[in-house]
Parts: structure tokens; C-alpha cells; sequence
């Protein structure tokens, strides 16, 4: 945060680690995405596995800062942007932990996958996890520089996660109208997709909160597109 | 803002202690009914604020008004030379920063503004002062002891005298002075609780330095800076997202 | 360790010295007042009786008593604290209430404080001039009597701007936030609040009034009278009378100097007999002005 230190230290400490235990768990499931994915990829059953363990750490962490926060919230009574960082930091901590169970739920789907001989190559699949990972991490970004820009560039690249998924449900139905063998793999795949996608929501709504963070302004019901405009106008 | 809503109306006030300019070009509407709260570190100039509203500062030599505070709905200035300030504080009570109940029963201490008003009448004494006692969450503790010493109360029931004191002459305006910064936390709370029920009646002014008690109980909130008003606004906007970086630094603990 | 033991029992050594000093200097006093009490005592009590207080002065020590010289002291202390009292109770409110805080009250204000150590003498020296000569109150117990208030009118003044003084002013201030007037406050608050202080420094006056000497001989004291004043309450209409200040009087003082003065030893004890009457009259007064000031400290809590 920039401005003034508060005049405790030790308040100031806390804030810190809030907000450092928020992004250690960040960088925890960008990990753990990235870890799903490529279990898919190369068809490596060991790192999807690794995914589905590493899964109780970030349990674990999420616990320890919701735990901070609510420390803070009753020793400290923030008020003003302490008490919109901790409230935020409360519902991006949600957010992290949810998207740390989809990584593991692509992980477990991807060790079934990884049975069964490859469907297809995946081209839009590795395109679709890259924009949702690189969502997390820009609207963590956000976070820790207080920039609505970025957040706001976050809340936009949902249309485009939309479109993909949109396609890849599109494809996967002729694969399984031509073969009903494929429907189950198929499944599998749209599932993940489907994940990719939630991810992506999360993402989105991490980006609305930052946004709250930094102006006050509730923004989470406005549409992406609206605040788009906005930022062009 | 409409004005039948407002109770009163600060317009470009300036004070001065001889040549010291306490109070700057402040600007400021209080609400009818509402609690009103002054805020900011010491020496801000909030408490000699609050007592330019019932004229204190003429109780002693070299003091000087400057632009109006306008009471409504009859719309004088409260702090016009030619408006006596004893007619001012016979509308606009005070409570103070520390219990200061007169050395007199519990009784006389309610009657007090009475007696000051002429009023003689045993019945009428009577039923004001169990009126403003109850007004001020008191009668029930002292009802069968309002003949006894007013300094055998614990503190914050001296204080709720002291509201009853105040409450005695039906102001138009109650004054707080950090009513509650003598108090333990248990009598903070009842008087907190019996502003926020006051405010059905009377329209409230409280000086705290207790930021999270103008957060409790007020409406409104003010932050004042070096004499000058620089922030006021609805006070959950105050305490969430206020507009102005020192009010920010200031309710956040980042003054330094 | 051993350092720090040598150190803290050098300093006590020194606290203990100064204890000692300190007790023998209070002892001093004490002992010298009490020895003081005794002399008197041992000479004087056997002259103490009835007949010793209801006599007049004469020319046999063995017959002569003090009633004219305690009647003039009573009558004289009765003018000095119905001048004194309403007259420094005012001055003092206005002072501290009213006055305005300038150049003109701080000259005032230091005059009184040295007013107050102004020796005796030179009060009867102005009383004199003013009551005697040009008032023409004659030599009596008018005279007497507002000389002495003179004297303890600076110490009423002091007395009364002390109580005021220890009044907060947050009580000033409620009474005024209710809409009081200066007056009301006085009267409701300062006053009644003060009074204890009041009345304290009003007995320690009169209780030094009571044994000036000087000035009352300046004014023209009579130093042997066999005859009382008029007396005040009559039973012929209007029943009160007023003469009785234009007499001639003596007072106790007075009466014990002009004993001491005379050859003969048994006008020694009758002074000493006296002097017994005399402090102890003064002992009460000042007990009466402490349980005053414990009453009113008990009754007023700020």
C-alpha cells in the first residue's frame, strides 16, 4: 500500500502479512494450475497427482489467512482502505481456495484421461488455461499495485475465456455425435474446460474486489463490458 | 439539502484565541435529529468548535467570532454580537468532558436550569426532573434516592446526571464534549447507547477522540485538521471510503 | 552488587540524618509552646475562677478580674466580623468572578497580599487619623473595632479568593452552559461551595484579631475600666440599642500588659490567669475553623 505507514508497527506487520500469505497462496495454485495442466498435456499422471496432494497445503493456508484476517478484524477495528483491504483480502482469500480445488479437479480428471488413448490434440484447451492462469496471476497483480487498469483489463478477459469454452463444448459434441466411444473422454475434457472456465469467474470476481479495494466503488454487478467502456471513455 | 431538515447551519465561522485563528472559514450543515460528530487529533480545534455553538468562549477575555452559525427554523446567528449568549445557552445544552455534577442532591442538580429559568413550582420541578432523568436512562437507579449527595454516583451515572441536567430545559441542540473519555468501558457504552436513543428528540453534536465511537453513534461526520473542516459526509462513507487522503491517514492511524 | 548496597546505605544515611534534623526542629517548637503552657498554667490557674471572670479591675490583685476587659474584647471582635466579613467576602468575589484580568487588578492584587504584612502598628496609626480624628469616632469600640478589620480585611480577601480559587471550573462552566448569570452562579455555586474556606480564613483572622495589641492602643484603649459598656438589649422600647459602640473599652491584651506592668507579684498571676483565658479562647477558635473546613471538605466532592 503507498501513503504513510501507520503509526504501529506492529499493525502495519499485520496488514503485510495478510497480504503476503495472499500471495504466497497465489503463487500456490498458479503452480498447481499450471501442474494440472501439463499432467494433461504430457499425459503424466504423477505430477496430476502431486496436484491433488500439494491440494491440503493450500487448504491449509487458506485457513491460516482467513485466520489473520479475522485477528486483525477484531484487534485492530480497520477502518477506511485497512478495512476494505481486510474485507477483500477475507473474499480473494475464498476465491484462491476455490480455484486451488478446480486445479485439483482437473488433476483428478486428467489422471482418468491419461488412461485412455488421446482424444485429439489440445489447441484450444493449453490457449483457454493460459488466459485463466494469466488472469490469477494479473489480478493478484492488481492487487499488490493497486492498479484498477489491470483489473479492469482482468474483468474483460472473460469474454474471450467464454468464447473458448464455447467452442471446445462446440467441437467435442460432433466428436461424440460421430463416435459414442468418445463420449466419455469427451466428457472428461468438457469438464475441464468447464473448470478452466469457473477459474475464470474467480479471477473475474478477485479483479471486482481489488477494484472495491481501491476506490470503495461495488462494481461486481456491473458488467465487464460496461466498465470496459467506461475505461475507454 | 433542504432546509426544513436542517437544525442548523455553520457558514464560514472563524474563531479567534487573541491572535491565534483557531478556527478557519469552517462550513458546515448539522441535521435535525441526527448526530453530528467532530473528529481529528488534538489541538484541531473540534472541542473550541463545539463552543462557539452555546457561546462558551464569551466566558473569558479575547476571544472573537468571525461568520455565522445559523440555527433554525428562526434562523439567528448563534454567534452574532448583538445575540446575548445567555439566550443562546438557554437553548443549546452541554455535557462535558468530565462528570461535573454540582456538589447539590441528584435532585437540585436536574432543577438546576429550572431554578436559572424562574421556575419555582414544586409540581413542575418534579416532573421535569424525573422526565430528564428518565430521558437519560438514570431514574430507575436513583428514583428512591433523589435527595442524596450527587457525588455518591459512580461516574457514569454523574454523567447521565449531567445529561439529565442538560436535558432538563428541552435544548434544541445537545452538546457532547467527549462525554465518555473519563469513563470505563461499560459506562461508555450505556452513554452511547442513550445518544443514539436521544437523537429521536434533540439533534445531537459530539466531539470524540474515540474514533470508533463516532463510528457507533453518529450520523454525520466531520473531520477536522489545524482548525479547518476537511472532510464532512455521512459517517459509514467516512469510515469505508472517505474522499480526502489526510481523513484517510487520520481514521486509519497513519498520522505521524 | 556490593557497590550498589555501599551506595544505598550512604543515601539512606542521609535520609536518616535529615529525619532526625527534621524531628528535633518540630520538636523545638513544640516543646517550647508546651513549656510556654505550662509557665502559664502553673502560675495562673490558681487565680482561675468564677469571681476571676466576673470582676473588675482594682486595685487589690486579689479582687481584680477581667470582666470589662473580655465583655471589650467579645463586643470589639463582634464589630470587627460584621465589617470584615461582608466586606472582604465581596471584594473577593469581585476579584475573582467580575474583575477583569488586567494591569488595574494585578495592582490591586499585590497591594492586598501586602497589605496583609503591613505590621499592626501602623494600621492603628491610620485607624487613628481616620476613625478618631476625622470620623470623630472617639476612642471606643467602633474605632476598635474597625481597626481590627482593617488589619483582617486583606486576610478575608485572601482567604476568600483561595476558596473560589480551588472551585473547578467546570462547575462554572455547567452552571453558565445552562444559562445562568454571573450572579446566579455566585449565589447558587460560588458562594455556597466557598464557604467553608470562607469561614476558615474569617476564624484564623479574628483569632489573631483577638490578640493584637498595638493598635488598639494607638486608637486609645482605656488600660483600667471598672464599668461594662451600655449594654445592647434594653428593656424599654426600641429594646436594642446602639451606644454601646460609642463606649470606652479595654480588651484582654490590654488588660494582661497593664497587670504585668505593676510591681506587685500577684499581678503577675493575674496576668498569667489571663493569658490562660486567652489562648484558650484562641485554641477553640482555631478548632472551631478546623471542624468548619473537615465539615465542608466532607459535604463537597468535585
Amino acid at each position: 500500500m503507498d501513503g504513510k505507514k501507520h503509526i504501529s508497527d506492529q499493525y502495519e506487520r499485520e496488514l503485510q502479512d495478510v497480504k503476503e500469505s495472499l500471495l504466497y497462496l497465489g503463487a500456490m495454485i498458479e503452480k498447481a494450475m499450471g501442474k494440472a495442466i501439463n499432467a494433461l498435456l504430457e499425459r503424466n499422471s504423477e505430477l496430476a497427482r502431486e496436484v491433488i496432494a500439494e491440494d491440503d497445503q493450500i487448504d491449509q493456508l487458506d485457513v491460516e489467512t482467513e485466520e489473520k484476517c479475522i485477528r486483525v478484524l477484531a484487534l485492530r477495528q480497520p477502518t477506511a482502505r485497512d478495512l476494505r483491504f481486510i474485507a477483500t483480502a477475507i473474499k480473494i482469500n475464498g476465491h484462491l481456495e476455490r480455484i486451488g480445488d478446480m486445479a485439483a479437479n482437473i488433476a483428478e480428471r486428467a489422471i482418468i484421461l491419461n488412461e485412455e488413448p488421446q482424444l485429439k490434440p489440445y489447441i484450444d484447451l493449453p490457449r483457454m488455461a493460459d488466459i485463466a492462469r494469466g488472469m490469477v496471476r494479473e489480478s493478484l497483480d492488481a492487487l499488490v499495485n493497486e492498479n484498477v487498469e489491470l483489473a479492469n483489463k482482468v474483468r474483460g478477459d472473460d469474454e474471450s475465456i467464454d468464447a473458448l469454452n464455447e467452442q471446445i463444448f462446440r467441437e467435442l459434441l460432433t466428436f461424440m455425435l460421430e463416435d459414442p466411444r468418445k463420449i466419455h473422454a469427451s466428457l472428461l475434457i468438457m469438464q475441464i474446460a468447464k473448470n478452466l472456465e469457473r477459474i475464470s469467474d474467480h479471477a473475474e470476481s478477485i479483479a471486482n474486489r481489488v477494484i472495491y479495494m481501491i476506490t470503495g466503488k461495488i462494481v461486481r454487478h456491473e458488467t465487464p463490458l460496461k466498465a470496459q467502456d467506461k475505461q475507454i471513455a | 439539502m433542504v432546509n426544513s431538515t436542517l437544525k442548523s447551519e455553520v457558514r464560514n465561522l472563524n474563531f479567534h484565541y487573541g491572535d491565534l485563528h483557531a478556527l478557519k472559514n469552517i462550513n458546515l450543515p448539522i441535521e435535525r435529529r441526527k448526530v453530528t460528530a467532530l473528529i481529528g487529533p488534538s489541538g484541531c480545534g473540534k472541542t473550541t468548535f463545539l463552543r462557539c455553538f452555546n457561546r462558551m468562549h464569551d466566558l473569558y477575555p479575547h476571544n472573537r467570532y468571525g461568520g455565522e452559525i445559523i440555527l433554525y427554523p428562526d434562523g439567528i446567528n448563534i454567534v452574532s454580537p448583538e445575540i446575548d449568549p445567555i439566550e443562546i445557552r438557554m437553548q443549546i445544552s452541554m455535557v462535558f468532558q468530565k462528570p461535573n455534577p454540582f456538589p447539590k442532591s441528584i435532585y437540585e442538580n436536574v432543577a438546576y436550569g429550572l431554578r436559572v429559568r424562574g421556575i419555582k413550582k414544586k409540581q413542575i420541578l418534579d416532573e421535569k426532573v424525573e422526565k430528564s432523568l428518565r430521558g437519560a436512562a438514570l431514574w430507575e437507579e436513583v428514583k428512591d434516592r433523589l435527595y442524596d449527595p450527587a457525588f455518591e454516583l459512580s461516574g457514569g451515572q454523574q454523567q447521565r446526571l449531567c445529561i439529565a441536567r442538560a436535558l432538563a430545559t428541552d435544548p434544541r441542540i445537545l452538546l457532547f464534549d467527549e462525554p465518555t473519555s473519563a469513563l470505563d468501558p461499560t459506562a461508555t457504552s450505556r452513554i452511547e447507547a442513550l445518544i443514539v436513543e436521544l437523537k429521536k428528540e434533540v439533534t445531537i453534536i459530539i466531539v470524540t477522540h474515540n474514533m470508533q465511537q463516532a463510528a457507533r453513534v453518529s450520523d454525520y461526520t466531520a473531520f477536522m485538521y489545524l482548525g479547518e473542516l476537511i472532510e464532512f459526509d455521512n459517517t459509514d462513507k467516512i469510515f469505508t471510503t472517505p474522499a480526502n487522503r489526510l481523513t484517510e491517514e487520520y481514521i486509519t492511524g497513519r498520522f505521524g | 552488587m556490593k557497590d550498589l548496597k555501599k551506595l544505598i546505605r550512604y543515601n539512606k544515611l542521609w535520609n536518616y540524618l535529615f529525619m532526625i534534623i527534621g524531628l528535633l526542629a518540630t520538636m523545638l517548637g513544640l516543646i517550647l509552646l508546651c513549656a510556654l503552657m505550662v509557665d502559664l498554667a502553673v502560675d495562673g490557674a490558681p487565680r482561675l475562677s468564677y469571681k476571676f471572670l466576673t470582676s473588675f479591675p482594682s486595685r487589690f490583685p486579689e479582687e481584680a478580674g477581667i470582666l470589662s476587659a473580655w465583655v471589650g474584647s467579645f463586643l470589639l471582635l463582634l464589630v470587627t466580623a460584621l465589617a470584615a466579613i461582608p466586606l472582604g467576602i465581596a471584594a473577593g468575589i469581585y476579584l475573582e468572578e467580575y474583575g477583569k484580568k488586567n494591569w488595574l487588578t494585578d495592582i490591586i492584587e499585590i497591594n492586598i497580599v501586602n497589605l496583609a504584612g503591613v505590621p499592626s502598628i501602623v494600621y492603628g496609626l491610620l485607624a487613628l487619623g481616620l476613625f478618631v480624628y476625622f470620623l470623630k469616632f472617639g476612642e471606643s469600640i467602633l474605632t476598635g473595632g474597625l481597626t481590627l478589620a482593617l488589619l483582617i480585611l486583606p486576610m478575608v480577601i485572601m482567604a476568600t479568593r483561595e476558596a473560589i480559587r480551588a472551585i473547578p471550573n467546570l462547575i462554572r462552566e455547567a452552571s453558565y452552559a445552562l444559562g445562568a448569570t454571573k450572579w446566579q452562579t455566585v449565589q447558587w455555586h460560588i458562594i455556597p461551595y466557598s464557604t467553608g474556606g470562607i469561614l476558615t480564613g474569617i476564624i484564623i483572622g479574628l483569632s489573631r484579631a483577638i490578640g493584637e495589641t498595638a493598635p488598639i492602643i494607638t486608637v486609645g484603649a482605656l488600660t483600667f475600666i471598672a464599668f461594662l459598656p451600655t449594654s445592647p438589649i434594653s428593656m424599654d422600647f426600641p429594646f436594642v440599642s446602639f451606644k454601646w459602640l460609642m463606649d470606652p473599652f479595654t480588651i484582654m491584651p490590654i488588660q494582661m500588659f497593664n497587670w504585668v506592668s505593676r510591681p506587685q507579684k500577684e499581678f503577675q498571676l493575674n496576668a498569667a490567669a489571663a493569658g490562660i483565658i486567652l489562648m484558650v479562647m484562641t485554641l477553640l477558635m482555631n478548632g472551631l475553623a478546623i471542624y468548619i473546613r473537615y465539615r465542608f471538605r466532607k459535604k463537597i466532592k468535585w
